[in-house]
């Protein structure tokens, strides 16, 4: 049978009977086109990734879903591992998986041995875990190592058009490269491992448009920030959300992986973003991406996965990006936050019971007094890093800001690279020393103070700004409070010693 | 995983949006290697907070014996670390009533044999009451209903296929290997051939054969 497609990438078999499906934009020559939907509705990136990888439907309106990457780290793995062991199953595909540790591990001294016993028991037992069922292990002190969200891209293992789980939340972060990333819990890890599928319910779809000029000052950081107290902590529940709009087109890789990673921050499991020619180059050349002619056929299928221009969204949201400021946090939830010209809101003013008595509880936690501008809070500690903002372009912009001032006295501040090759290529450019002078620490790749497994932590009381994703009261230490914000910004805040407006700083 | 049929217990209400996992289990214990005994770090720094006017709810009778936990907006948001669930399950919560939950937190639920119940407006207000006064409520998942003690019932939704895994105890791996095996053996040579690059062959994964050899300085 021959197949035509019409203006509108409907397909038709030529003699005239409808397919009703979907030509791919790689389908170039009559006859070879590839029909990706079988049904009238136009797609989304979501749905198209989805499509292309249901192993079977059940009868209950489930899916039998196909899981072609997962990323494995030491908090959520062992009692995945020792579930399979217990019921005596192996792995179904060893070249699925790559596995780091990156939560528990310190960030300075690498060459001494883990201290803290637990935490070197942990990684002691991914170590072993991984050699027994032949995973690729990356050790702390590979020139690969780094936080799981920020090794996948870098190492091409994060794929457009792919379906990628890892047992962590801010698996979303690899929506930027147009792939379903989504963490899972770790008996679903168990079940990725032995079976290499998920039984999962089709999301509904949310698109986020992001519109018009990023004012200076203002990083995709505000972007998230904004979308997350616009539309709620809960408000991307149940939703798979697809960035879009002119100032998503604009963003890098990084940026993008930015925005997607703190979806999960507005309760969607899932954030992507159509792939383009940004993301093509990005992966061309590193080490797991194709190569020579699977890199061309790749591409071309890649293209072939960007929202069909009248696909409908379940919801869509609109955010005006040019009116935006630089946010902060000042509360215990991501969307508790507010453009740092603001003030510390006064519980009084909400008439809903409920949501009062949650700000006050988040006051009280603070610390923090109704009504006093957020540029009066004091900060104690600076934390530059995590998945969400600890690649080479939030390092420069934080080093932008800080070069040639001085950390304020009484504050400590780090900054801890998301990964070995971040922090090497920073060093080459001379950012460490930058940091260094102003009165920085300067870490080994991990998680660190985002989530304070490891001897980087908050004490009782001590307050932080802080570039990671999660202002969870405890998040980075019992007790402790994070005020959570773009890399200049936390930069502005350590030179300043509290709360800055980072565009008020004369840089 | 133990078969869930019917509960009757009283239940805790928290009166807080927002109880994200970190409350509920602190990232410092997701050191512990193992799944049982969590139950002493449920919601540690809210029991031992040293302010505390009363003992957090789940330490005071007669809730100490609950089997089900009410809650409001948002339950189990934030990270994927299944010891919430586990730290609950070993409490001997088997049920949780909330207006809205963390979508994984919400998963892992079911993969413990704890079913979790989005609720809201007039039937949540009618649990938090009857849980405030104390009262025994009962699940029952056979019937997809909640009982009352003035007999009072209240219908509720959940899958199809896991209440089946609840009600069975059913081994979902198990199940996929013995059901779905051919299909996804299928899939893979289809995939294969229409996007080889998703499957990292031998080459690729050589680039992995130095790992580890070389320590960088750090
Ligand atoms: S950096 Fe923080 S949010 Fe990211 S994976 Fe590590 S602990 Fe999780």
């Amino acid at each position: 049978m021959q197949i035509g497609y019409s203006h509108d990438k409907r397909a038709y078999a030529l003699c005239g009977v409808r397919l009703d499906g979907f030509v791919r934009e790689d389908a170039r020559r009559p006859g070879e086109c590839i029909v990706t939907g079988m049904n009238s509705t136009p797609k989304t990136l979501y749905e198209k990734v989805w499509a292309d990888h249901v192993v079977k439907s059940y009868e209950d309106g489930t899916d039998l879903l196909y899981v072609d990457r997962h990323l494995v780290q030491e908090v959520s793995s062992p009692q995945a591992f020792a579930g399979l062991e217990a019921a005596g199953r192996k792995i179904r595909r060893p070249d699925a998986h790559i596995s780091v540790a990156d939560h528990a591990v310190p960030t300075r001294d690498r060459a001494a041995a883990l201290r803290d016993g637990l935490a070197a028991r942990q990684v002691e037992r991914l170590v072993q875990n991984t050699e027994k069922f032949g995973i690729p292990y990356i050790p702390m002190r590979d020139r690969r190592h780094g936080i799981v969200h920020v090794i996948g891209p870098e190492l091409g293992f994060t794929l457009p058009g792919a379906v990628l789980v890892c047992g962590d939340s801010h698996t979303c972060t690899h929506g930027a490269f147009g792939a379903i990333a989504f963490g899972i819990g770790a008996s679903e890890c168990e079940c990725v491992l032995a079976t290499q599928t998920l039984r999962q319910r089709k999301q509904k779809t949310m698109r986020v448009l992001l519109e018009g000029r990023r004012p200076d000052g203002v990083e995709v950081k505000d972007f998230i920030l904004a979308v997350i107290s616009s539309i709620g902590v809960g408000g991307g529940v149940g939703y798979a959300i697809e960035y879009a709009g002119s100032a998503v087109r604009d963003l890098s890789m990084e940026q993008r992986m930015t925005l997607c990673n703190m979806s999960i921050e507005a309760g969607s499991r899932i954030g992507m973003v159509g792939p383009d020619d940004k993301t093509f180059d990005y992966l061309r050349g590193r080490p797991l991406a194709p190569a020579g002619q699977e890199w061309d056929a790749a591409v071309e299928a890649w293209r072939g996965l960007a929202s069909e221009p009248d696909a409908v969204f379940d919801r869509e949201v609109v955010i005006d990006v040019s009116t935006l400021a630089p946010f902060v946090s000042w509360g215990t939830t991501p969307e508790e936050c507010s453009p740092i010209t603001g003030r510390v809101p006064d519980p009084a003013e909400e008439p809903d019971d409920g949501r009062r008595r949650r700000l006050q509880r988040s006051l009280d936690y603070m610390a923090l007094t109704p009504g006093m501008p957020l540029t009066d809070i004091r900060i104690d500690r600076v934390f530059i890093g995590s998945c969400t903002n600890g690649r080479i372009e939030d390092l420069r912009r934080a080093a932008a800001v800080v070069d040639g001032h001085r950390v304020a006295d009484h504050v400590a501040a780090i900054v801890v690279p998301g990964s070995a090759a971040v922090r090497a290529q920073a060093e080459q450019e001379g950012l460490d020393r930058i940091f260094l002078e102003a009165g920085f620490e300067w870490r080994s790749s991990g998680c660190s103070m985002c989530v304070a497994m490891n001897d980087d932590r908050l004490s009782e009381g001590e307050r932080c700004a802080s570039t990671s994703n999660r202002n969870f009261e405890g998040r980075q230490g019992k007790g402790g409070r994070t005020h959570l914000m773009s890399p200049p910004m936390a930069a502005a805040a350590a030179i300043s010693g509290r709360l800055a407006d980072v565009r008020k700083l004369g840089i | 995983m133990k078969p869930f049929t019917t509960i009757e217990s009283v239940a805790a209400f928290i009166d807080e949006d927002a109880i994200d996992t970190d409350i509920i289990f602190p990232a410092r214990f997701l050191l512990l290697l193992d799944k049982a005994g969590l139950a002493k770090h449920a919601f540690h720094e809210r029991r031992h907070a040293p302010a505390l006017k009363q003992p957090f709810i789940l330490d005071r009778a007669p809730f100490t014996a609950a089997e089900i936990l009410v809650a409001r907006k948002n339950f189990g948001t934030g990270s994927s670390r299944e010891q919430a669930v586990w730290c609950l399950a070993d409490f001997g919560i088997r049920c949780i009533i909330a207006e809205s939950f963390g979508e994984i937190f919400f998963a892992n639920c079911f993969k413990n044999g704890v079913l979790p119940i989005v609720k809201s407006g007039e039937e949540l207000k009618a649990i938090r009451k009857a849980a405030g006064e104390e009262q025994k409520i009962e699940i029952d998942l056979v019937d997809r209903t909640i009982r009352f003690q003035d007999g009072r019932v209240m219908a509720f939704e959940v899958d199809d296929y896991r209440r089946d895994a609840l009600l069975n105890g059913l081994d979902e791996i198990g199940s996929i290997l013995r059901d779905d095996g051919d299909d996804i053996v299928r899939f893979e040579e289809r995939q294969r051939g229409r996007s080889s690059w998703l499957h990292l062959d031998p080459q690729k994964l050589s680039t992995f054969a130095d790992l580890g050899k070389e320590k960088i300085l750090d």
